[in-house]
């Protein structure tokens, strides 16, 4: 999966997982913030986006105070995913 | 003029003691009870330490003389509150209305989280006795048959707030002429259902707990329960039993910030503190010392701090978290801390909390760090704040 | 639509709640964590404030008996199916059964006194307890107060393994309503007393009854409608005839759990119900066919399987 690929997937899988019903993958660009002023997601979100990752991507957040940073937006999501595959290999 | 409400009994079973005794006996010694899981089934046994009442059920059972299929957060509330009423005086037969006001938060999930797995297989297998005291009030319900109330028995759960505004309740009954006599506390079991859910908000301490401590680093759960026995006036002076404490103030508000996190300011726990010294008519000079909620979380302890520091400014009164010794007992922890606030102030002496190397509150003097008896306690506050941000304080004077 | 024209009874063994837009009612950001119960709560909450003009209650009082089942449920399920692991803590923390009460002074922003009773067939009625003692100690207060019970999939087939749905239907519910000491120009009824009695002993009940009607200077013949959570369950029938029959022989009585099943705070769905008639002075021909004559006092007789009964009298204002 490349970058954009990974982009689009990662937008599904959080607006299944944390049920943003009102949003489409359209609606989130990829430098779009995440929490508070852009989707307005919270504490308990980036508690789900810690489990999602390790779940569906492997990707395992090893410091909680690494998420203000890899969650700011789903291109930094992603590039942490990319990040993280390409140490381990 | 608001009617007095006195205690006049107190039980107590924690990981520090199976009754009131042991509990001062390991306070007073620095001896916490938090350590490696014993009882509780679970994946993360090596993983997280917890404050475990030293018994398995079966001990627990014979403790209460029971037979059949039990919640182990019934027995522990049975075993705290029966000790509170013989405490008080009262061993059946008694001539007063009585009530049982409990509060929990798990009720009998130790039981149920076992019947989950065959029933998640096929919907007709699992044990049904495993269920029966699922619901909260099921686990009251079995403890005030047990001791004999039918007066009036209910239960509350306010998460981690419940057993302070179970003491809260009672009182007000007691003052409207309501009821003369009320045991009021709570319980919580540990399950894997609360050790999980803590784990998933990761704020579960992989070593022992430093609540209000710079290096905190979360907290560790516990079990118990806590109940206090409260009465009228009238009743305090027709048995002429000891008379522990008064309960002057008591508030409960909500910080409406969030459903688990505390807000940066404390306004649930500062408008709690200050609801609660307004009815006792006290101003903060007026409290000797503060049992704080404490759980060790960042979250928590700073925003219980930020509340402390708008109250007193630099003039705070001595403070520690027993939660060092018990654990977070959640529902529980509001009617265990009340029995040693009570205790403090009966014995006029400080309980200290544990672990402490660099206090969140640096004034010096303030964290009580070590046992310290004969000092001068005319009122203590008494801290339980909860998700939902349910906050309630309880200020016990001198009787 | 006038709710009352439109009540029918309901058939078939698990009765499930008419659940409105709640896009209307709440803010759509703050739905999507919410389960059905939290959402049956919420909005019957912001329904009860707005009609009241009520913006910011002296306090919040709920009562429950089961709590948030379904997100307890999901967690429970999850951790055997994981195992422990892979666990995220949305299920959990809305799982505590203060949830409904904390999310509705969330949304209000809301800092006052808020508790929750969680004592069976007595939830509700404790929390109606709790409401008439703040009014006592504050008569200025307004009061949020309501009951919140849902059935899953899980609960009603273990509900069903004990037997509770052999001869009665599963029910649930949530309603809200506000509470002050004085009357105001919308007011539905006056709460004018409540007795509780749990397994009750020889003559309890009927005690129970005439010491509410003293209280209150009334006769059985002041009582218009009787409202009893009866249904097909033999182990209440009795109870049930006694007070029909023998205490109140001249009274019509009416049975409200055709209309919402059998659940733990059922007793708050027949709270709204008789509020309403008395507000409207009409009574649904489901409740009485043809009713004729003065309509100023219901008392509600409930007892919930579990043996918790409560008595609760309601007049018009």
């Amino acid at each position: 999966m490349n970058r954009e690929q990974l982009i689009e997937d990662l937008k599904g899988q959080i607006i299944e997982q944390l049920n943003l019903q009102q949003v489409t993958p359209a609606d989130i660009k990829a430098d779009d913030p995440l929490f508070n002023e852009g989707l307005g997601l919270d504490s308990i979100d980036a508690l789900e986006l810690i489990v999602l990752l390790q779940q569906k991507y492997s990707v395992k957040l090893a410091n909680a105070e690494d998420g203000p940073k890899v969650f700011q937006s789903v291109g930094s999501i992603a590039d942490f995913i990319i990040a993280t595959k390409a140490e381990k290999s | 003029m608001v009617p007095p409400v006195y205690i006049a009994g107190l039980g107590a079973i924690s990981a520090i003691g199976n009754n009131v005794a042991e509990n001062v006996l390991s306070l007073q010694s620095g001896r916490s009870g938090i350590g490696k899981i014993e009882h509780l089934s679970t994946l993360h046994k090596e993983v997280f330490p917890v404050g475990e009442v030293k018994s398995a059920n079966e001990e627990l059972a014979e403790r209460c003389g029971w037979t059949g299929t039990n919640s182990r957060s019934a027995m522990l509330a049975y075993i705290a509150a029966r000790e509170a009423l013989l405490d008080a005086g009262f061993d059946g037969g008694m001539p007063y209305r009585t009530g049982l006001v409990s509060a929990t938060s798990v009720g009998g999930m130790d039981l149920t989280e076992n019947f989950y797995p065959a029933f998640l297989e096929n919907n007709l297998s699992g044990k049904l006795r495993n269920v029966v005291q699922h619901e909260c009030g099921a686990v009251t319900e079995r403890v005030a048959k047990a001791l004999g109330i039918t007066e009036f028995v209910t239960t509350i759960s306010t998460a981690c707030s419940s057993s302070a505004n179970a003491i809260m309740l009672a009182a007000r009954m007691i003052r409207h002429g309501l009821l003369d006599i009320a045991i009021a506390g709570g319980t919580d079991a540990l399950s894997k259902f609360t050790l999980n859910g803590f784990n998933t908000l990761m704020i579960l301490d992989h070593q022992l707990c430093q609540p209000f401590d710079q290096g905190r680093r979360g907290l560790n759960l516990g079990e118990g329960a806590g109940f206090v026995v409260l009465t009228s006036e009238k009743v305090a002076d027709a048995t002429r039993h000891k008379k522990y404490a008064r309960l002057t103030g008591y508030c409960n508000a909500n910080d409406a910030h969030h459903q688990t996190a505390s807000s940066p300011e404390g306004i649930g726990s500062y408008t709690a503190m200050m609801g609660a010294m307004a009815m006792a008519g006290l101003a903060p000079g007026d409290i000797d010392y503060i049992n704080l909620h404490g759980t060790g979380t960042q979250n928590n302890d700073a925003s219980e701090s930020t509340a402390l520091h708008r109250i007193f400014g630099t003039a705070y009164p001595r403070m520690s978290s027993t939660k060092s010794f018990t654990g977070h007992t959640l529902a529980a922890c509001g009617g265990i801390e009340a029995v040693y606030s009570v205790l403090s102030l009966e014995r006029q002496c400080l309980f200290p909390g544990l672990r402490i190397t660099t206090p969140v509150i640096e004034k010096p003097g303030v964290m009580v760090s070590a046992y310290t008896p004969d000092v001068a306690l005319r009122n203590v506050l008494s801290n339980s704040f909860g998700f939902g941000g349910n906050c309630s304080s309880l200020i016990f004077s001198q009787a | 639509m006038d709710p009352l024209t439109g009540l029918k009874a309901l058939s078939g063994n698990r009765f499930t709640c008419e659940e409105p837009d709640y896009m209307q009612l709440i803010e759509p950001k703050l739905i999507r964590r919410m389960s059905r119960i939290i959402r049956m709560g919420v909005a019957t909450a912001m329904d009860a404030l707005e009609q009241a003009g009520v913006k910011d209650p002296s306090a919040i009082i709920t009562g429950t008996a089961y709590g948030c089942l379904e997100d307890t449920g999901i967690f429970l399920q999850r951790m055997v199916e994981n195992k422990e692991e892979m666990l995220t803590p949305t299920a959990f923390i809305q799982s505590t059964h203060n949830t409904v009460g904390a999310q509705v002074a969330l949304l209000l922003k809301c800092h006052s006194y808020n508790n929750t009773y969680v004592q069976r067939g007595h939830s509700f009625e404790t929390a109606l307890l709790d409401t008439m003692l703040l009014l006592g100690e504050n008569p200025a207060a307004s009061v949020l107060v309501g009951s919140a019970d849902e059935t899953t999939n899980q609960s009603f087939v273990l509900l069903e393994r004990f037997g509770l749905f052999r001869h009665q239907a599963s029910g649930e519910g949530a309603c809200y309503f506000v509470a002050g000491v004085s009357p105001a120009a919308g007011s539905l009824a006056k709460m004018a007393g409540l007795k509780t009695i749990f397994q009750p002993g020889d003559h309890a009940v009927e005690k129970a009854v005439h010491s509410l009607l003293s209280q209150n200077g009334m006769k059985p013949a002041d009582i218009h409608i009787l409202l009893t959570g009866r249904t097909n369950e033999p182990s209440t029938a009795t109870y049930y005839g006694m007070v029909e029959k023998t205490i109140f022989p001249l009274t019509p009585a009416g049975q409200f759990k055709s209309l919402c099943g059998e659940y733990p705070t059922a007793s708050a769905f027949a709270f709204w119900l008789a509020a309403k008639i008395l507000k409207q002075q009409s009574v649904p021909s489901i409740i009485c066919p043809s009713f004729t004559g003065q309509l100023k006092n219901i008392l509600i007789y409930n007892i919930d399987t579990a043996g918790y009964h409560s008595l609760m009298l309601l007049t018009a204002c």
